[in-house]
Parts: structure tokens; sequence; C-alpha cells
């Protein structure tokens, strides 16, 4: 019998993952955002799926362009390297470090202007080359940081705070990344954590490029009842494609495949993505389906969420170039500096 | 003195000129003329004669005319000789120019059909058959256009006294194991040479003599040269965009990389990539050089003004990578075929802002090498772009040089922490400037043991690579920027001085050596004038320099474009000496000739 009298209760120790960390070992510095805004609900389901997923911080490369969205990388993952670059030249930027050390964990942040406009043409060639990296486009059809200009992605006919209408067409990354061959397309609301943390954690099995397009209202400028991109929009025109569930490999014998209606996808590192077809019987490894289903949500003015396509045996950046398996960063100036006699050679052939 | 003596250029006679002359070949490009020249000027050099060859190309793949312009001289004089003494005239559409703008005396061979010799009465002419000689040597039809012009190669053998066994080692290299096309190429060639023992006049004004003067030797574009500097320093990530004079660099890397770049599974140590632009390219420069790897990219001025922005970025940020700016003449697409020193100003300041960098200027081929290498060293060093300045008349241009010298030694990687030296280290600040010579230590993405992470940005930043728009951190950034590159003076390759005493000095760099040596020797004898030469081979302006232009009473700055560059770098960093210099331009798109150089510093003696 104890005649201890009873102490306070120990605080409950925070749950850690795999790699004995805890959420708080992913968190990054204090947003400055406007409050409520969107893109902190992402951020924390990156840091939500990070843990889950047992990555390893340090080996993170973190990247950026210019926006709001762009600020974003230094709210996460304070012990990962963080690289905040040029308006719309990121894709670049991770690819070379993507190039220089295949170990990497490439995540890059953007918006809508950073995307679908000055940096187009550098993620279509990113995309196209299939560098690995989880490349999320948050998407709020408008400027916020240089205080509420339309954005290449705002819809046909919608309105801005000061009255002035979009007369052009959007463009839509998900469509866009489709016809390049992305291999990972996806699309989400950032006020539906859940599926956000599904699609997160299946990109970071994916090894390859996956565009993750994350409808995110601005509090600010675009949150009117006339945007098409305001919450009350989003929310009422919000169709999920169908349930994810994401299964790391090393959990894999606990969980219960659903039977029926779903379809399994296995990434490379053995993870697998169960869907439940919620409209239709959605196969997400069908291209032309997607597109289609894609097409067909336009006329109808829905944005369909979920995992729109996935093809995991597309070549990477690192099959094309043919380079080393060990991360070129770790070769030392005996792989790196040829020979004496390799200079030689080269003379002699010049003479 | 006389004046005739310093008006520019001087009268050609008939004198035998053996081993000392000018050929210019006017064809059609696209027409195989490239080999035959390729042949004519290796055929001198295995002479052991010193030979430079210039191919005035246009910028177009086939049917616009194209010149070749090789110079033999015995004392090593390699620059272009504005003086043409042997003219050979294959393309109908140029023939009447090419042979109106010849001096006096000149020697013209020439397709017959052509019939250029009722053009002017005071040069010698050479018509031959051409049509006919292909005709008979070779027996497909579809390649007479191709083999053409190797007929001109036997015709000037025969009539310069070439010594044709080396005529055939020439083919033979030229054409590596292609022994259809070497077979048909030498019987184009000794047709034109028994037609010339034949049928024409034997001459002596124009003579080579086999001499010993290039035996060892190379012949090597500067292109290629980079390229090497570039394998042996270990360039790990290329990222580039094809353009004109720059792409044959990365593509000679791709080649020498293919070959010597391999690990023992048969991988690349290298991965290059051709971007989509030049943004992306220097985006994918410094992504590399961020997370640890030698990267670079090869450009030409346009390419430059593309990437201005993101090379601010790594400026600011303190990123390394290399950049080669193989300048062309401009501004906008300008004559994207000739060359010019016209980015001097862009690369020294390359971006927005207060931006100042270090700029190698390689004067030869040895130089390229050299340099190549040594950037990847500097910009791990000083953690920033480094640009290896050239021009079209090096990267592309043919030249003799003594075979390159291995450079031994380790790679510099500057100051890089480990995550044992993180370990030990208390509060570590990426932009710290610990060792008080404005360079900072980094850590490199990947690195284990929580220490290291920062984030890396091109907004206003402190020395713990927090955001801060403070105005005492921005200054105190960019003054240790500035301090950075004070202590670079030690480091960059200091300038090659040939001091007479004179304190008349001449400052030049890059491709303009060959014909400021030679400008020098023309000063001395025909004037009399001695002449002090810095030839600068980088930015910043290191001591040598200083000096030198303190003891120079006057400073003729030689340099390839319009507004003096170089002459208003000088006078922004050495206001006080601003009235010495003067300035010596040539800026029309030919390389640069002695004869330009004299003409000016003699009109300023004067």
């Amino acid at each position: 019998m104890t005649t201890a009298t009873p102490s306070a209760p120990a605080p409950p120790a925070a749950p850690t993952n795999k790699l004995g960390l805890t959420k708080q070992d992913y968190v990054g510095s204090k947003s400055t955002l406007c409050a409520g805004c969107g893109h902190d609900s992402i951020t924390a389901q990156l840091i939500n799926a990070a843990f889950e997923m047992n990555i390893e911080a340090y080996k993170v490369g973190k990247y950026s362009g210019i926006g709001c969205s762009s600020k974003t990388p230094a709210y996460f993952f304070n012990q990962a390297w963080g690289f905040n670059s040029v308006h719309g030249r990121m894709p670049s930027v991770a690819s070379g470090a993507a190039l220089a050390n295949r170990e990497l964990v490439n995540i890059g942040v953007s918006g809508d202007g950073d995307s679908m406009s000055i940096g187009i043409g550098q993620l279509m060639h990113m995309i196209r080359r299939n560098v690995p990296i989880i490349y999320i486009i948050e998407d709020n059809g408008v400027y916020g940081l240089t205080k509420g200009q339309f954005s290449a992605t705002a819809d046909l006919g919608s309105v801005l705070k000061h009255g002035s209408v979009n007369e052009l067409p959007p463009i839509d990354p998900c469509t866009l990344a489709l016809e390049l061959g992305c291999g990972f397309v996806a699309r989400s609301f950032s006020g539906d954590p859940k599926q956000m943390n599904a699609i997160l954690k299946a990109a970071m099995a994916h090894n390859g490029t996956c565009i993750i397009d994350i409808i995110s209202p601005c509090v600010t400028f675009n949150n009117h009842d006339s945007s098409t991109k305001s919450y009350k929009n989003a929310k009422d025109h919000d169709f999920p494609l169908h349930e994810l569930g994401f299964v790391q490999f090393n959990e894999l014998e606990q969980v219960e495949i659903p039977a029926g209606e779903s379809k399994v996808v296995t990434f490379p590192d053995g993870s697998k993505v169960s869907f439940r077809a919620l409209r239709e019987d959605y196969d997400p490894t069908d291209r032309f389906g997607a597109m289609k289903i894609l097409h067909e949500g336009v006329e109808k003015g829905e944005f369909l969420t979920g995992l729109l396509y996935v093809n995991t045996s597309k070549p990477n950046v690192h099959d094309t170039t043919h380079i080393v398996d060990a991360p070129l960063v770790h070769l030392g100036q005996a792989a790196l500096k040829p020979g004496k006699d390799v200079l030689a050679k080269c003379m002699d052939e010049l003479m | 003195m006389s004046t005739e003596l310093a008006t520019a250029q001087p009268a050609q006679d008939t004198k035998t000129l053996v081993n000392d002359f000018s050929i210019e070949i006017g064809t059609v490009n696209g027409s195989g003329s490239q080999t035959a020249n390729s042949v004519l000027m290796r055929t001198i050099f295995q002479m052991g004669v010193p030979v430079s060859g210039k191919n005035l190309f246009p910028s177009n793949i086939a049917g616009l005319p194209t010149w070749f312009q090789i110079r033999a001289n015995t004392k090593g004089y390699v620059a272009r000789k504005a003086v043409v003494d042997l003219m050979i005239c294959m393309n109908p559409e140029t023939a009447k120019d090419d042979v109106l703008k010849l001096s006096p005396h000149a020697t013209v061979i020439y397709d017959e059909p052509l019939k250029l010799n009722t053009l002017r009465d005071d040069l010698t002419y050479y018509p031959v058959p051409f049509q006919k000689l292909v005709t008979a040597s070779c027996p497909e039809p579809k390649l007479h256009k191709l083999v053409k012009n190797m007929i001109y190669v036997g015709v000037a053998g025969q009539m310069l006294g070439l010594d044709m066994n080396e005529t055939k080692n020439a083919i033979t290299k030229q054409l590596k194991g292609k022994q259809k096309a070497i077979e048909i190429n030498q019987a184009a060639v000794d047709a034109g040479f028994a037609w010339a023992a034949e049928n024409m006049p034997a001459q002596s004004r124009l003579q080579v003599v086999a001499d010993n003067k290039t035996a060892g030797n190379i012949i090597i574009d500067g292109n290629a040269a980079c390229a090497l500097g570039s394998m042996f320093a270990g360039v790990q990530v290329v990222g580039w965009y094809p353009i004109t004079p720059s792409s044959s660099l990365v593509e000679s890397l791709i080649d020498y990389a293919d070959e010597h770049r391999r690990d023992e599974s048969g991988k690349l140590t290298v991965a290059i990539v051709q971007m989509e632009d030049e943004l992306a390219s220097a985006g994918l420069v410094f992504g590399a050089g961020w997370a640890g790897a030698r990267s670079m990219t090869s450009t030409s001025g346009p390419g430059i003004s593309l990437m201005s922005e993101f090379i601010g970025l790594g400026y600011f940020s303190e990123i390394p990578g290399v950049f080669f700016n193989v300048a062309r003449t401009g501004p906008s697409t300008g004559l994207p075929t000739r060359t010019m020193q016209g980015d001097i100003e862009i690369c020294a300041k390359c971006s927005h802002g207060d931006t100042l960098h270090i700029n190698l200027y390689p004067g030869n081929m040895g130089e390229c090498f050299d340099f190549a290498y040594e950037a990847f060293n500097l910009a791990e060093r000083f953690q920033t772009p480094i640009f290896v300045v050239t021009d079209l008349d090096l990267g592309m241009q043919n030249w003799m040089s003594k075979p390159f010298t291995y450079p031994e030694g380790n790679f510099d990687r500057g100051k890089v922490l480990g995550e044992k030296e993180l370990a030990e280290m208390k509060d570590w600040g990426r932009y710290k400037d610990v060792d008080g010579d404005g360079i900072p230590y980094r850590s490199l993405p990947g690195t284990p043991g929580g220490k290291g992470a920062y984030f890396t940005r091109g907004s206003g930043h402190n020395a713990m690579a927090q955001y801060s728009e403070k105005p005492e951190d921005y200054k105190a950034l960019v003054d240790r920027l500035r301090l950075k590159y004070e202590t670079a003076k030690q480091y960059v390759p200091k300038p090659v001085l040939a001091d007479t005493g004179s304190k008349r000095g001449i400052l030049a760099f890059g491709s303009s050596d060959p014909a400021v040596m030679e400008a020098r020797d023309v000063l001395v004898d025909s004037f009399q004038k001695k002449t002090d030469y810095l030839r600068l081979r980088a930015l910043p302006f290191t001591a040598e320099v200083d000096a030198f232009i303190k003891g120079s009473e006057v400073i003729y700055v030689v340099e390839q474009n319009r507004d003096g560059q170089m002459h208003a770098l000088l006078g922004e960093f050495y206001p006080e000496a601003a009235m010495k210099f003067k300035k010596v331009l040539h800026y029309n798109g030919m390389a640069l000739d002695a004869q330009t150089i004299v003409d000016q510093i003699t009109a300023f003696e004067n």
C-alpha cells in the first residue's frame, strides 16, 4: 500500500512516430499570413502527413517562389532546409537540388499566380522531366501579396472586390498536368483536412512529380459571395471524387482493403492507396477517364477533388539523366576528377 | 617619323612570303567546306608552322556565304590578319566582292566559270575547272557538292608547296574511321594536286616550308577547353540552353563526360540537362549549388540577360555556380555568329541592386582550361556566381596550344559544415562573418543531426538567416558582400605583366591578347615605341593592377566593344587615374587585328 500523497499527474507525453519524433518536431515558424487563411490549414496537414509518414525532416528540401503561398515553407519543418527563390522559377531550383541529392524529399509550395502565370513554363517542363517533388498549388484565383489582382486560375466572370470582372478563361492546373503526362495529379480543398491528409501522404510515397491543386480561398481579397473561389462557393461546389485510404507499406497487414468498388494503387516504396469511388466507378489509373471527368466537372461548375490520376511507373529525372544511384553530392574528388592519364589521352587526340 | 608609315595598311608588294601569309576561302555554308578548311589548316600545322583559323559563318544552316581565314606565321602571330594574301573563291554569290576587297598583288584561285580575272588587273589569277575535276575524281554525283571543296585543298597544296603526306594524315584524323569518306576526299585532293601540277604556272610568292615550331602542340577551340576544365573540376550538375556561340561548350562536355565521367556501373557522375530556357538553366545551377553540387551553365549575352534575376538571387543568398559567357556581337540578336567583348559590364555587375561579381578572362586555350577548373573552386570558396567570360573568337575558333597541364591538388570546397562541425559549434549563423573575410559558413540540405537547417531567401535577412527588413541588417549584409569581393583579390588569377619601363601602358584581356602582342612588336619595329602590357585576367582588380596604373603615364585600354566597357570600370574603380585611360576600340564583329591597335595608338601618340 502506498501512502505517498498523490502528485499532480504528469502531462501526457506527446505521441511519437517511428522516428521517435513528436509533431512539434515538424512545425515551423509562426505564420504571418492573414488570420483564417486557407494556406495555414494546408501547412497543418503537411505537418500531420510528414509526422505520420515518418519523414526525416533533415532530408526535406522546401522550395517556393514568390507570393503568399510561397511564404509558407517557413511555417513548417524547422529542421529542413528551405529555399524561397524567385517568382515562378522554383521548379528549376528544386530540379537542381533534386539532381544534386536524389535522397532529398522535395516539397514545393506555390500559388496560382506563381505557377499558372509567370512560372507556367518551368512548371510544365518540370512535370515533363518528372522531377520527384510534391508540388502544391495553393489556389485562390487572386494575387494576394500585391493586394488582389486576378490570376490565371480566376474563373470567367468572377468579380474582384472593387468590381472588375475577369473576362478571360481560367487555366486548370490539373488538366494541364494530365496533358503533360504527370504521374500524380490531385485536387483538394483547404477546408477538407481529412482528404488533404490522405493525398499528401500518398504524394510522400510517390517517386515523381506530384501536382496537387488545393483550392484555398483568400480571406482578404477573394472571399466575397460573388467569387467562385470563396469558402462559400467552394463548400457548395466541392464534390469529392472518391474516398481515399492511404496505407503505408509497413502498416499494411493491419488494414482491411476495401472490397468491391475499391481500386488499390501501389507506390514504389510499397505503400498502397485505396480509392473508393463515390461517383461512378472511378479508376485513378485511367488518364483519359480523368481528363473526361475533369472537363465534365468544369461544365457542371464542380470542383472535383481527390486523387485524379496516378501512374507510378513513369521514369523520373534521375532515370533520364542516367546518373549514379548514390546522391551526386556524396561523391568525392576521386569519383569526380578523372586522372592524369585521361587528360593525356584527351590531349593526344588533339595533336 | 614618316606619316605614311603611321597610316593603316602597309603597302603589299610582290615579295616572297614564306610561312607568313593569310588565306581566305569563300564558300557556301553547308557545302562541306569546314572539312576542307580544317584539312588545309592542319596540314600547315603538321608541317611545323604556327597557324590559326577563323570561321566567319552566317547564322544559317545551309546556303549562305561563309568564309574561313587561315593565317600561317613563323613568329607565332595568331591574331586575325586584316590583309588577305591568297583568296580562294568558291561562292558565285560573293566572289566578285571577295576579289574587289583584296589588296593589290593578292593571289586568287577561283572556279573557272566565274571569270573573275576581268575584275582587276593588279591581282594574280588561277582559274580552276572545279566541276570537271570533281566529276572525274568522284563517281557519286550526289557527293560532288560536298567533295568539290576538297579539290582546292589539292590545288592550294600544290601551289604552296604543302607536304601532301601531312594532308593525308589530316584527312584521316578529320574523318576518323570513316574509310569510304577518307578515300573519296583523298581522291579529290589528289585530283586537284595533279591538275595544278600539270596546268598551273608555278609561283614562289606564297610558300610553306616545313619548320618545327608546332611539335607537341594541340589544336583546340576554347569551348572544348572550357568543357575539359569543367570535367576535371568535377562538375556534377549542368543546366543549359542552346545558343550560338556557346552550345558547343556543353556539347563537348557531354562527349567528354560520356567517356570519362562514369562510375563502375556505367552510370554518369554528372547530370546534364538541356533546360527549357536560360532562366531555368540558372535556376538549376543555383538549386544544385545550394544542395552542395558543383554546377554550371554556358550561354551567351542574351542568355545572361535572361539569367540576371537569378544571378542576383545567387549573389544575395550566396550560392555557388559557374556561368560561362561565350560572348557574341549584340545587343539583341545582333550578330550571333560574330565576336565581341560586349558583356564586360553586364557580367561585372549582373542583376539589379548593388552587385559585383568575380569574373575570369581567359586569354588563350590553356587559360580556358585552367580558369574553367579554377572557377569551380572560386564559386565554392566565395559561395557566389562566378563568370568565365570568353567570346566567339576564343570559344569557337581553332587555336594552337601547348597541351594542358593536369590540375594537381584537391578541390577547394569552401566553408562547408558537416554534421560533426555543426554539433560542436555554438550559435552557428549561416551569414555570420566568423573569419573577418566576408565569407560565412554554410551547411547542406540532407545533413543529419538537426542543427544545420536554415532558410535561404532572396529577401532581406540577418546573419542568422532570418527574414529582416531592418536597415542595419540590410546594410551589414551588402557591406559584408563587398568585403567578400575584396577578399577575392587574393584568390583570382593575377594579371600577366610585360614591363619595359616605358610608362606607356596597354591594358587588354581575353581574345585581344594575340593582336596586342603583335601590335606591340609592330609599334617597336615601325615606330620605335615600347609599351608595357598588362593582360587582365580577372575581376576584382588586384594590387598588380593598382601598381600598373600608378606606374604608367598613359594606359591604352584595348577592348572589343563600342563604349569602352572595361575603360568605364577602370574609371569607376580608379577615379584618380581616370585621365590616364585611353580607349582603343574595335567592334565590327570581326576578331581584333594588330593593325587596328597600332593605328589607334599611333593616332593618340601623334
